[in-house]
Formats: structure tokens, C-alpha cells, sequence
């Protein structure tokens, strides 16, 4: 076992000897071990190209939509292999939201946020859709910005805003795990800002893995951090720990700004 | 040194205004020449067809031969209107479509999902040598298959059936690049809330890309709806309204090919021509208009 790598007790995701590789011989992920822990924000960091990404969506599965994908090892959601679940159920406990924001153009603010019932063809009643659509939007804070224009699109909404509105369609779900790739390099700094404060709330709720390239967004909102390079995970550590003593070279390499 | 080097500027500005302004006008003639054949072909049809665009023209069938000799010789409107090959097209441009636009949307899903890979190249190809086939080799195709094979005579089926193996390819590929200029992003979005694929496609392509599909379809109805080669060889044409997809039934470029052959009725060839391109210069304006929307 890697000493460099941090044990969690009770985990809500259990990666164990995960390998991913496009094609026969790109191994984008090697032999990839750690725990995720409940109700936190667990940063995952590296240089492009590292895996980071592919990682990020081996736990929901999101990475079998590339072509010629093979996977070994296993990941354990709350002890319950996610290879074992239909992807429908997965996804429905582990959310996704992307580097942009991504609502549904054809679709208005309000269809968005309960769109993961509405097309799964969950038969909900008006009241009980009003009530997640209103909640999931009070969590993420939009409620009072859109709550005159929820039959609208949501393209009038500034990039932040459509960034909340698609954290507030994972949430509907009420979901075990938020997946995030990068959910800020897209917006401007007040938007980032809003988005980080909004993480922080979220992780009473919800447990958070989160990719950033942003060193002082991981620094800023993270409790744990995985250092990733070449597809290895270097380091998982608290983040206190990994920025202030770093226990590899290749950690202290790139969080100097030496490479990356 | 300085003042030298500012005069250079000065003469090489005044000839570089010449040539924008030699440029610019050359641009305006070419131009002008480019629209000049769609500004007269209009302004003929208008001049020589607009006499006989009245109610009746749009409601009542063809004259026959003894009452267009009549009106001519007393010097009047030839009686009647082209009502037969107005709904004969109606009716087949339905019915091809029909058959075409489902098959050809499917197919540009397919394409679209197997990007680069080599059967899908093929198909791809093969789309577009469907596209390069004369449209009278595709009726002669349309005779054998219908009109030997299944309705035992000249139909309006065999005419649909021809049509639609024309609009194929147009759909085809007005599909895969509508669905091509989607972001990957938003597929993304629905495959991470569990949707299954086919829901993905049906739910969440389709309705983005519903804009520019339409406009495909438009498109492709227009370019259709004035062929006459494939017509001849498989609906023949009917001096009566039919709306029986089993019978030989006119449409309006054939009705044309009718008015053309006979001396007395040239005046409807001029009022048909006028209404078919009216027909498909409308059709490719709301093509347009909805495909702007879409961008």
C-alpha cells in the first residue's frame, strides 16, 4: 500500500486498483486506490493530460461513452460495486456537472431542473415537481433570481447562473455524490466565487469530487486533495497537509509551479 | 527621413483606396449578373402569368382542348385551373415524405453516432452517389419497382416513391450536420442523468436540432416538388382530382409539360410556372427564416 495515500474510515467511495486505457496500450488511469470521504470536498489536481478527468468520470461511468474504453479494478459506492448498478440508477446517486454549463437549450429553467425525472419518465406529480424544482433551487441560491421566469429558457441567465441551474438539475435527484470537472473555468471571478461559497453549503448534504486546475480553488474549498501525474495517483492527503508539506517531490514540483 | 518616409504612406494609401473602390465595383457587377437571371426569369412569369392567376385557377381542373380553343378564339381568359395537378402534388410530396423523412432522420442519426468509423464512411458515400442519380433514372427505377410490381399501373405511389429516394440524401445529410453542430456538451448533460440513449436521441437531440432538421426537410420538399422526369414514367397524369395513391394523378411540372404541348393553353404554362416557383421560392425563404432562428 502507498504510504502516500490517505485512509478514510466509513467511505462513501471506494476505488480500488482502478485502470482505464483507450485503446490497447493509452492507459489514461494505473492502478488508482483511495477512499472518498462523506460530506466533504475531495479535490482531485494534476497537469493536463494527467487522467484527472477520466478518473472524475469512472465513478459515475460517464467515461464508457468514449470509444474503445477498457476498465479493471472497482469502485464501491457506500460498499456496492457501481459496475453492478444499471447506469440509470448510478447516475441517479452520483451527479455530473461539466467544465461549461450545459442546461438544455430547448427546455425552460423550471423543465431543466426536474429534467433528470422528466426524461427518465418518472410519473411525478405537479406538486411534488414544484416542490423539487423549488428546493433544488433554493440549495444552489437561484430561487429568488428566477423564480418570475421558471417558465422561460435559461439562456438569458449569465454563465454563473446557468452554471447554478445545472448543479441545481444534479440535485433534484438528491444524490449521494456530485461529480464536478472543472465547474468554474468557464465563469468570471464573482461567478467562481458564488460557485466555491456554494460548494462549501453543498457539503453539509452531499459528498463533492471535484477536478480543478485551479490550485487556489483546491487550496481554498477543499478538505482532501489527490495530486494525479501520468495517471498515477502521486498523493491523497489532506489538503492542509499536501500544500503546506507535501510528501513527494513530484506533489512539491507541481504545486510550486515547477511543471504543469 | 521622417517626412520621406510619410509621403510613401500617403501614396500608397490613395492607391490602395483605388483598388477597394475597383475592387468594390467589381464585386457590385458580379453581383448584379449573379441575380440578373432569377430578376428576369421573375419578371417574365410575372408579366405573362399573372392574367390568369384567379380563384379558378387554384380550385378548378384543367380546360380540355375544345374549351381552351374556344376562349382562345374568342380572345378570352382560358377557362379552368390546374386544381388536378395542385393536389396530385400535394398528395405526393406527402406521401414521400412520409416515407422519407422518418428513414432519412434514423440514418442521420446513424451517421452521426458512428463518426469515422468505415461503414459508416460508406454509407456516407454511397449517400452521396444516391444524391448524383438523375432523377429520370430514378423514375424508370420507381416504374419497375411500383408501377410493374405492386400498383399494376401508373400511380401516384410510384411518383411518391421516386420523390422520396430523391429527398433521402438531402435529409441525410442536413441531419448528421445539424446534429454535428450540437455540442457534444449537451448529450453530456443527459447521459449524466441516467437517460437512456434512446431518449437522449428522441428527447434531447432531436427537439435542439428540431430547427435545422426542419429546414432540411423544407429544403429537400422544394427541390423535389418541381421534378418532372420522374413523374412522367410513373404517374402519367389525370385530367380529374385524385387523391387515390393507386391511380395515375397529375401534379403541377407535369400539368406544364401538358400546357407546353398544346398551342392553345401556352398562357397556363406561363401561370403554373409562376405558381410552382412561387411555391418553392416560399418554401426556401421559411427555410431560411427558421434556419437563422436555429443559429
Amino acid at each position: 500500500m502507498n504510504e502516500n495515500i490517505l485512509q478514510i474510515q466509513h467511505p462513501v467511495l471506494s476505488i480500488s486498483n482502478l485502470m482505464i486505457a483507450y485503446g490497447k496500450d493509452k492507459s489514461a488511469v494505473r492502478e488508482v486506490t483511495a477512499d472518498v470521504k462523506r460530506n466533504a470536498i475531495t479535490a482531485i489536481m494534476g497537469p493536463s493530460g494527467c487522467g484527472k478527468s477520466t478518473l472524475l468520470r469512472a465513478i459515475n461511468r460517464m467515461h464508457e461513452l468514449y470509444p474503445n474504453i477498457q476498465t479493471t479494478g472497482d469502485i464501491l459506492l457506500n460498499g456496492e460495486s457501481i459496475y453492478k448498478m444499471s447506469t440509470t440508477r448510478l447516475r441517479r446517486k452520483i451527479g455530473m456537472v461539466f467544465q461549461r454549463p450545459n442546461p438544455f437549450p430547448t427546455m425552460s429553467i423550471y423543465e431543466n431542473v426536474i429534467a433528470g425525472y422528466d426524461l427518465n419518465g418518472s410519473k411525478l406529480k405537479k406538486t411534488e415537481k414544484d416542490s423539487i424544482v423549488e428546493s433544488s433551487l433554493h440549495d444552489v441560491g437561484l430561487f429568488e433570481e428566477v423564480k418570475d421566469s421558471l417558465n422561460k429558457k435559461g439562456n438569458f441567465l449569465s454563465g454563473g447562473q446557468q452554471q447554478r441551474l445545472c448543479i441545481a438539475r444534479a440535485l433534484a435527484f438528491k444524490p449521494e455524490v456530485i461529480l464536478m470537472d472543472e465547474p468554474t473555468s468557464a465563469l468570471d471571478p464573482l461567478s467562481t466565487a458564488k460557485i466555491e461559497d456554494l460548494l462549501v453549503e453543498l457539503k453539509k448534504q452531499y459528498t463533492i469530487v471535484l477536478v480543478t486546475h485551479n490550485m487556489s480553488q483546491a487550496a481554498r474549498i477543499s478538505d482532501n486533495a489527490m495530486f494525479m501525474y501520468l495517471g498515477e495517483l502521486v498523493e491523497y492527503d489532506k489538503t492542509k497537509k499536501m500544500f503546506t508539506n507535501p510528501a513527494d517531490s513530484r506533489t512539491e514540483g507541481y504545486l510550486t509551479g515547477k511543471f504543469g | 527621413m521622417e517626412s520621406k518616409e510619410i509621403i510613401i504612406e500617403t501614396e500608397n494609401s490613395g492607391w490602395r483606396e483605388k483598388k477597394d473602390k475597383l475592387f468594390f465595383g467589381i464585386v457590385v457587377i458580379l453581383s448584379f449578373i449573379t441575380i440578373s437571371p432569377i430578376a428576369l426569369i421573375l419578371y417574365k412569369l410575372i408579366a405573362k402569368g399573372y392574367k390568369q392567376i384567379n380563384p379558378d385557377f387554384f380550385f378548378k381542373v384543367a380546360p380540355d382542348t375544345l374549351q381552351a380553343m374556344t376562349a382562345v378564339r374568342n380572345g378570352e381568359l382560358l377557362p379552368g385551373g390546374i386544381a388536378n395537378g395542385i393536389s396530385g402534388t400535394l398528395l405526393m410530396v406527402a406521401v414521400a415524405s412520409v416515407i422519407a423523412i422518418p428513414l432519412s432522420i434514423l440514418i442521420g442519426i446513424f451517421l452521426y453516432e458512428n463518426q469515422g468509423k468505415q461503414y459508416a464512411n460508406l454509407i456516407r458515400s454511397l449517400t452521396d452517389i444516391l444524391q448524383g442519380v438523375p432523377s429520370v433514372v430514378l423514375g424508370i427505377i420507381a416504374y419497375i419497382w411500383i408501377v410493374q410490381g405492386i400498383t399494376k399501373g401508373f400511380s401516384a405511389l410510384a411518383g411518391s416513391v421516386a420523390l422520396a429516394i430523391m429527398m433521402l440524401p438531402l435529409i441525410i445529410r442536413s441531419t448528421e450536420e445539424t446534429l454535428k453542430m450540437l455540442p457534444i456538451s449537451i448529450k453530456e448533460a443527459a447521459a449524466a442523468l441516467g437517460v437512456p440513449y434512446h431518449k437522449i436521441i428522441l428527447k434531447v437531440m432531436i427537439p435542439s436540432g428540431f430547427s435545422g432538421l426542419m429546414t432540411g426537410i423544407l429544403l429537400s420538399i422544394s427541390r423535389v416538388i418541381g421534378e418532372t422526369a420522374p413523374l412522367m414514367l410513373t404517374t402519367l397524369g389525370s385530367t380529374a382530382i385524385n387523391l387515390n395513391i393507386t391511380k395515375p394523378t397529375s401534379a403541377v411540372p407535369l400539368q406544364i409539360w401538358e400546357f407546353y404541348n398544346n398551342p392553345n393553353m401556352i398562357d397556363l404554362v406561363w401561370s403554373s410556372s409562376l405558381f410552382l416557383l412561387g411555391f418553392v421560392l416560399t418554401l426556401n425563404i421559411i427555410a431560411k427564416r427558421i434556419s437563422t432562428q436555429f443559429n
